[in-house]
């Protein structure tokens, strides 16, 4: 790696000072991307900031009422090591489990996973059904995005010079609600998706009240359909209604073919993973009415 | 400027300091540096798990740390593993269930099994196969870890 300095500051302000000052530096969370990209010599920078040490970007507060803040550091374990996010959440647990390995897991961050803006990003579909937000702090002040906003090209985010993710918000599940992220992998562990589905949905009386499907790995950026999900509002719960959602999203889907499969195959999993993902999703929120 | 950082910090339950670039990995630290070297570099970004060490409770690939996060930390590498000469049980269950041929992934499987059991003792064969997603070995087609693995989970039940 080339040379580079450090930096751990302890406060929000401090890392904002130091990010003002070198616009060329980079935060560090998990380093699973990070130093992956800095050894390849990819997105080189003068200053690493670690933003470990800093109280907001390692919250993990739950509350019944008004939701999840996630902390842009708050490594995978963390949350499905935790009781209530897990029960309150169960697709984000399954997620923070299944991004690479146990080691992975015990420092990649679901923000450092938004940040780096992969298409196959596993969690960022996730985040989009779940209509989750962003909390942006930069030297002018503080903003707040949707995720579905966030990724603008592979790689490549909405965050300007001197701004920086300091945490999700994750709406709390409201009743008859479920959420599910389904990926297709060759293997059964540590494998980048070839496609993917998030989705939630919120059941009223045996009808779609609401519905929200967003997809990876077959688009520039994670893709939200938002007219997948639209369709199904007001539709009665079944097979019938899940399959027109699942072909809508493949239908949106603009996968390109490379050594992970090709496009048709690509768009075949995107009605079979969505299909599937609104059957678990839909279970979840049986269950929990 | 371009300064080399002091850091402090406990490796096998010993206070250790050292010089390092901030650009230096955990592993090339402690491999290079403080001179531990059962610690296994193979692909050396985070998919083969050679690497693994505890860093604070949780296991890590040392090669996706900087060793400049190490200050204040505590750290077990595979050195830290056996009381003297008396190999863990689950060094021993490696050595009885022939669990490695070239030896490069074993360090990191015996850190990173080890870390499983000391947080469930009785894991199941799933279990003990997800949790070691992460170690790569090209001998022995696993069966035979899982199965070295299994023998002390077995143990520790009995």
């Amino acid at each position: 790696m080339k040379w580079f300095d450090y930096a751990a500051p302890k406060t929000l302000s401090e890392a904002l000072a130091l990010l003002a000052a070198h616009p060329g530096a980079r935060m560090l969370a998990g380093g699973t991307d990070l130093l992956v990209q800095m050894r390849a010599g990819r997105k080189p920078a003068d200053l690493i900031i670690d933003i470990k040490n800093i109280a907001e970007l390692n919250e993990l507060r739950y509350e019944r009422a008004s939701g999840l803040t996630l902390g842009a550091a708050v490594a995978c374990y963390r949350i499905y090591g935790d009781a209530a996010v897990s029960r309150a959440y169960p697709s984000l647990h399954q997620v923070a489990s299944l991004i690479g390995g146990t080691q992975i897991q015990g420092r990649a961050s679901i923000g450092g996973n938004l940040c780096n803006a992969a298409p196959s990003a596993d969690s960022i579909p996730l985040l989009i059904a779940l209509g989750a937000t962003c909390r942006i702090a930069g030297a002018g002040g503080e903003r707040v995005a949707r995720v579905e906003e966030f990724c603008t090209a592979p790689g490549k985010n909405i965050l300007a010079a001197g701004e920086l993710l300091v945490s999700m918000h994750v709406p709390a599940p409201r009743p008859g609600s479920g959420a599910s992220y389904l990926r297709f992998i060759p293997r059964n562990e540590m494998d980048i998706a070839v496609a993917g589905a998030g989705v939630a949905v919120e059941l009223e009386n045996g009808k779609f009240r609401s519905a929200r499907i967003a997809l990876s790995s077959v688009a520039p950026t994670p893709l939200f359909v938002r007219e997948a999900g639209d369709w199904l509002t007001g539709k009665p719960v079944n097979g019938e209604s899940i399959a027109g959602a699942a072909e809508i999203a493949k239908a949106a889907a603009k996968p390109i073919t490379d050594m992970r499969g090709t496009k048709e195959y690509r768009r075949h999993l995107c009605s079979v993973l969505t299909r599937r993902a609104l059957e678990t999703a839909v279970r979840r929120a049986q269950e929990v009415q | 400027m371009q300064r080399k950082v002091h850091v402090r910090t406990t490796i096998n339950n010993q206070a250790v300091e050292f010089l390092c670039e901030p650009r230096q990995s955990l592993l090339e630290c402690l491999r290079d540096i403080v001179g531990l070297t059962g610690t296994k570099e193979g692909c050396n970004d985070g998919n083969c798990g050679s690497c693994t060490v505890v860093l604070d409770d949780r296991i890590v690939t040392s090669c996706l740390v900087l060793g400049v996060e190490a200050e204040g930390r505590k750290i077990t590498t595979i050195e830290g593993i056996a009381a003297g000469n008396q190999l863990h049980r689950l060094q021993q269950a490696f050595l009885t269930n022939a669990a490695l041929q070239c030896g490069i992934c074993t360090p990191g499987f015996i850190v990173a099994a080890k870390a499983l059991l000391d947080s469930e003792p009785n894991p199941d064969e799933e279990r003990i196969r997800l949790w070691l997603a992460g170690n790569l070995c090209r001998c022995t087609g696993y069966d035979k870890i899982v199965r070295a693995v299994s023998e002390c989970a077995r143990e520790a039940k009995a």
